[in-house]
């Protein structure tokens, strides 16, 4: 299973629409298969973080704000997205991974330091 | 970590805000979150306890890209900003949102930013409908011509380009452009109207852009003037066709920069504003007789209004005697039973050369007058009865004067237009004597034909 978070320097992005950056990684029986790999977006667009979402065959989102149009279209295509997460996108990733990490989580980190944008 | 600003009395503080009816959320110098009142938190759908030391944007989730420089500039320079952005909440609705930025000083050290935000979805639910109907809320008429003005009203007042209000005197241009304000984005800042022909010229610069101290004799304060009191809302600059040449080139400046020196001033000043102007003038004509600025005219002229005069807007008077008739008896406490035949058939065929303003004043005069439960012909002020219903429009009058040569008699009324319209005429005035041969007609002028086509074509007789 592959598992995409938007990610705004090393958290997770606050809104999946303005978000030009995604981790992506996979996994199988709760365990990381390889690095996670960073993609950089040309533009920030929902639309085409969908259809990147589609293309690289993604079966989890991870997500902080997202507009319900595009939570729907998500979840229509058999995604799970798991949104309105905030903190770190690497504990976020180990949550996604082992499958504990719930919509709307906020992470201990998130109140630790400062992001970088 | 703990949030680095502190506040002895936070929780009554908190109470306070509980009180106000927006969302408001208070930032220390990290960005992070101190408090929020109970609004913001059914707006975003957190709970203040869990949102308290997390990054401020990870909560509101706005669409302000840069949201944080932002808030560094607010801290660095301590100007409030205002912005209109949207948020999304947790259920995953996006709810426009305006939001003003405002910096929070303690012992006049920065000490934390506070984020007012107000919901303006049910403003945005209502634009629509509010933009249909209340476009025309203080204009009055069902005519076809004030329908489609109406209608480009509406889509006036979505842009926020320039706009250029033209008509005859008394057709309610000012109305149309305080209507234009009240329904555009800038309604809540204000509307500023400057007439530009009742100022003399140097009184009038600094009026419009204001002055500094010992700018000139007599200048004891500094003046912030117009444009700056309009920033961020409109300015309504009235009879423009006024305006001396050497303030055209600076107003030009200003709507190509948005930004001017005041007078004496070597400090550039910047400003948001939006400009409607209007004139009773053909600007085109006044470009034509290098009285107005042809770059200034294409410039202004980016959205233009022409305001129809009342004697071709059908059925508009009726409409118009009746609600000024209601409104001054009502003023007077006078109980009327409105006109008499006699009077609207007097009233219907009179050519308004003042169009509303004067309707009004005839309408008020009667009222005042009438002595009797109906408005009849004799409570009509001497003008209206003794006025032959075929007084030449005003419009009719600039449009015959250019080609005066057919009408001879009009030639008292006829406007002044220098070289250009006299070399006009007297072209159209060979070109009649010859039956439109062009070559007998150049023969005529001693041109060569090439220069009385080019000169055609440049009057745009061609």
């Amino acid at each position: 299973m592959k598992i995409l978070i938007t990610v705004r320097g090393d958290f997770v992005a606050p809104r999946f629409d303005l978000s030009a950056e995604v981790i992506v990684a996979t996994c199988y029986d709760r365990q990381l298969l390889e690095e996670p790999r960073s993609i950089i977006l040309s533009e920030f667009s929902a639309e085409k973080m969908c259809d990147l979402v589609l293309k690289e065959n993604i079966g989890v989102v991870v997500c902080g704000a997202i507009e319900e149009k595009h939570y729907q279209f998500l979840t229509w295509k058999k995604i799970t997205v798991i949104d309105s997460v905030i903190g770190p996108h690497k504990d976020a990733m180990e949550q996604a991974v082992t499958n504990t990490l719930a919509a709307g989580t906020l992470l201990p980190g998130a109140t630790l330091s400062r992001t970088t944008s | 970590m703990k949030p680095t600003f502190t506040l002895q009395s936070l929780p009554e503080l908190v109470e306070l805000l509980n009180a106000i009816p927006h969302g408001v959320v208070f930032l220390d110098t990290d960005l992070r979150i101190v408090t929020m009142n109970r609004f913001l938190e059914a707006m975003t759908g957190f709970d203040a306890h869990e949102a308290v030391g997390v990054y401020g944007d990870f909560i509101l989730r706005s669409n302000l890209s840069s949201n944080d420089q932002i808030c560094k500039k607010v801290l660095e320079d301590g100007q409030s900003v205002a912005r209109d952005g949207n948020i999304i909440n947790k259920s995953r609705l996006t709810i426009p949102i305006h939001f003003t930025l405002s910096r929070i000083e303690k012992d006049g050290s920065p000490v934390g930013i506070l984020i007012v935000l107000e919901d303006m979805s049910a403003l945005q639910a209502a634009k629509v409908d509010y933009l249909e109907s209340e476009a025309r809320s203080e204009i009055i008429g069902h005519s076809p011509q004030m329908e489609s003005i109406f209608e480009f009203m509406a889509v006036l007042a979505r842009t926020d380009a320039s706009v250029l209000i033209t008509g005859e005197t008394g057709t309610g241009k000012d109305q149309v452009a305080e209507q234009l304000h009240k329904v555009s984005n800038r309604a809540r800042q204000p509307f500023v109207k400057v007439n530009c022909g009742a100022l003399p010229e140097a009184l009038l610069e600094s009026e419009l852009f204001g002055h500094v101290k010992g700018a000139f004799t007599g200048a004891l304060n500094d003046h912030v003037g117009m444009f700056r009191l309009a920033d961020k809302g409109t300015i309504f600059l009235t009879e423009i066709g006024d305006l001396s040449l050497q303030l055209q080139v600076k107003l030009l400046s200003v709507l190509d920069d948005q930004e001017f020196y005041p007078v004496g001033s070597s400090k550039k000043v910047r400003v948001n504003v939006r400009v409607i102007a209007a004139t009773h003038r053909t600007l085109k004509e006044e470009v034509l007789h290098g009285r107005f600025r042809e770059d200034l005219y294409y410039r202004l002229n980016v959205l233009h209004l022409h305001m129809p005069p009342l004697r071709e807007r059908e059925g508009d008077v009726r409409l118009l005697l009746d609600h000024f008739q209601r409104n001054f008896s009502e003023a007077l406490g006078k109980n009327f039973q409105g006109f008499s035949r006699k009077a609207i058939e007097i009233l219907s065929h009179y050519s308004y050369p003042g169009n509303v303003r004067e309707l009004r004043n005839i309408v008020e005069y009667a009222v005042n007058i009438c002595q009797q439960a109906q408005i009849d012909a004799e409570d009509l002020p001497q003008f209206v009865l003794k006025a032959s219903p075929q007084v030449p429009p005003q419009s009719a009058v600039h449009s015959l004067s250019l080609t005066s040569s057919i009408s001879p008699d009009l030639s008292a009324v006829r406007p002044i237009g220098g070289w250009a319209e006299i070399e006009k005429e007297k072209i159209l005035d060979t070109l009649k004597l010859t039956g439109g041969k062009r070559t007998e007609a150049a023969e005529l002028l001693g041109w060569g034909r090439t220069t009385l086509w080019r000169k055609l074509k440049k009057y745009g007789l061609n």
